[in-house]
């Protein structure tokens, strides 16, 4: 069995057929990741009791002989930023650095009902700020495609675990790109849903308005049922919609001939990489072979998007962050003689330097004077931004943009400049402000052999269109190909 | 240079940090550079523009209806029996830096003048 590519169908058919089980798959996974995670660093935390017991459970269903569920004994990993309970979680910040839940969150709780193994936590940015990894307060994460450079963020822990094989999936989280950034770093599929279609109970909170939860995975088809599992209205968060949740792994494999394709000149200004365009390029070339229509579109307020994001979520994070006071739970400075000395020194020991200047920027924008200068302001393009796509939607099905300007940068590169890194995100952030679905799925590699990332934004709970459309390409056959990868390739050359 | 460092001890006890030097200085320059890049939302006329703070009262929701009840889908009935448990005191108070285990314990909050 190759770990490398197994796919959660392949993982649950091999335990159903009996070749192997589901404890013996999990202990094949430990081993993996002692061996290849220490120079990758895409886990904090491990839970092999916890992992074994569940994976037991599966055995005994499968010797019993009892129908499986749709995730029976497959490991995946978990962001972070979801509370597991009994399992510790630090969103990546030492402000929790021993926090272990009370409960579980329920994305991880129907992925786990549908017979899910979790591996363990998986790294990232604190509180999911950043788009590098390299925030977060416990090391970096290293891409396994090239281990001098990032492996995108927030979700980096999520995406390199998938990209190594040391997760058959894992779950992520998305607030300005923190899926389809790292997914498109590291070379896997990376799918956030509409904002509503997922239940955020027990994510902890960055940006509400923004906050989507999501699957990291191999194939747009592992992608399609892990949404299937989760998606649905959870009256325990009352922002998830009480929308139908379709067959998605059935929808996958409709036709996509016919379908309305927009591209957007706004996407392939300034600053994107050559190697990018190209490889995106020939995707969309790929697109119309396929039977799609290819139509110009525009989306004119596309260059406002990164100000609008820096100014809504940094607002929502003062507001959220909050909470962490050292009274409930958490670090508690040392010492401390009075409450507001107390509050202070806790969050300055326990809190790193982006997540400060997030709620530094986020305080400011709120602030008696400034408020309808920026956060108003904000909020009222954050409309404009809306309208765009509302505008652009009435013409197309679907767009079709690179996720990322450039292919993964090195670590160190942007740590100096929070507005570079800032701009790493100009073609994710977007979607979570407006709320629509997007993807990013492999779309070729750089003459660096750097993955390159296709993004496809859909219509408010449309994942469905989404899902066809990257399944088409990733099963079309022989994939079109960025000029680099027909390079001679070297034999045993490390991927 | 729009961000001061008076400005900056304002915002930083609004938010509760107290920030080193180091960090204050390093503050005042990001603050200024962010919102150099930001201040490009003015070229924008927004006056008419209505503010949008989140995205989902465009679904699922009673397009008749306004303001909250537009949310109504949301709402239950109250229960009377049956109610979903609280967290059992020892586990609420399991990871609190300092209890007596029946509260949390904090540093005094008014000091005698």
């Amino acid at each position: 069995m190759n770990l490398n590519t197994l796919t959660i169908e392949e993982g649950r058919s091999a335990i159903a057929d009996r070749k192997t089980t589901a404890t013996a798959l999990t202990e094949l996974f430990y081993e993996k990741i002692q061996h290849e995670d220490p120079v990758i660093g895409a886990y904090l935390t491990l839970c092999r009791e916890r992992a074994l017991e569940k994976a037991n459970a599966i055995d005994s269903l499968a010797d019993k002989g009892e129908p499986l569920p749709a995730l029976a004994g497959v490991p995946v990993g978990i962001k972070d930023v979801m509370v597991t309970a009994g399992l510790r979680t630090t969103a990546g910040s030492k402000i929790l650095e021993n926090f272990i839940p009370p409960y579980t969150s329920t994305a991880v709780a129907r992925l786990e009902a549908a017979g899910a193994v979790v591996l363990g936590k998986m790294n990232c940015d604190e509180f999911a700020m950043g788009s590098s990894n390299e925030n977060s307060a416990y090391w970096p994460v290293h891409n396994p495609r090239d281990l001098s450079r990032v492996p995108g963020g927030s979700s980096g822990g999520s995406a390199a675990a998938v990209a190594a094989g040391t997760a058959v999936a894992t779950l992520g989280s998305d607030t300005g790109g923190s899926i389809r950034q790292p997914a498109a770093f590291c070379g896997v599929v990376g799918l956030m849903p509409t904002y509503g279609r997922f239940s955020r109970y027990g994510l902890i909170a960055f940006a509400s308005s923004l906050d989507h939860i999501g699957p990291l995975t191999k194939t747009t088809k592992d992608a399609a049922l892990i949404l299937r599992t989760v998606a649905g209205r959870d009256p325990m968060d009352p922002t998830s919609a009480d929308i139908a949740v379709p067959d998605y792994v059935t929808e996958l494999e409709k036709p996509i001939g016919g379908l309305r394709l927009g591209v957007a000149k706004e996407y392939f200004g300034d600053g994107l990489d050559r190697e990018v365009r190209t490889a995106v390029e020939a995707a969309i070339h790929k697109f119309a072979v396929l039977g799609c229509e290819i139509i110009p579109v525009s989306l004119p307020h596309t260059e406002y998007a990164i100000p609008t994001y820096y100014l809504v979520a940094t607002a929502e994070a003062s507001s959220n962050l909050a909470r962490f006071d050292g009274v409930r739970y958490g670090h508690r400075a040392a010492g401390v003689r009075s409450v507001s000395e107390m509050y202070e020194r806790t969050r300055d020991e326990g809190f790193g330097p982006e997540v400060k200047r997030r709620i530094m920027l986020g305080t400011y924008a709120l602030s008696a004077g400034y408020y309808d200068a920026y956060y108003l302001k904000a909020q009222r393009v954050r409309t404009l931004l809306t309208r765009d796509f509302e505008n652009a939607f009435q013409k197309v099905d679907a767009i079709v943009t690179p996720t990322t300007p450039t292919p993964a940068f090195k670590l160190g590169e942007k740590t100096e400049d929070p507005l570079a890194m800032y701009l790493a995100d100009i073609y994710t952030v977007t979607a979570d402000l407006v709320g629509i679905p997007g993807i990013s799925i492999p779309c070729g590699e750089s003459s660096d052999k750097l993955p390159i990332g296709l993004q496809i934004l859909g219509r408010h709970f449309d994942e469905s269109t989404i899902l066809r459309l990257a399944h088409a390409y990733e099963t079309s056959g022989e994939k079109l190909q960025s000029p680099a990868r027909n390079r001679p390739q070297h034999e045993g050359e490390p991927h | 240079m729009k961000v001061t460092e008076k400005d900056v001890l304002y915002v930083a006890g609004l938010a509760n940090l107290a920030l080193t030097d180091e960090e204050r200085t390093r503050m005042i320059r990001d603050l200024n550079s962010i919102l150099e890049y930001v201040d490009r939302l003015n070229q924008l006329d927004t006056t008419n523009v209505p503010p949008m703070a989140q995205t989902s009262d465009k679904f699922g929701i009673d397009e008749s209806k306004q303001s909250t009840e537009r949310f109504a889908y949301s709402y239950r009935e109250d229960i009377h029996n049956g109610l979903r448990k609280s967290l059992p005191r020892d586990e609420a108070l399991a990871n609190a830096p300092d209890s007596d285990e029946t509260f949390f314990r904090v540093p005094k909050v008014i000091e005698r003048s």
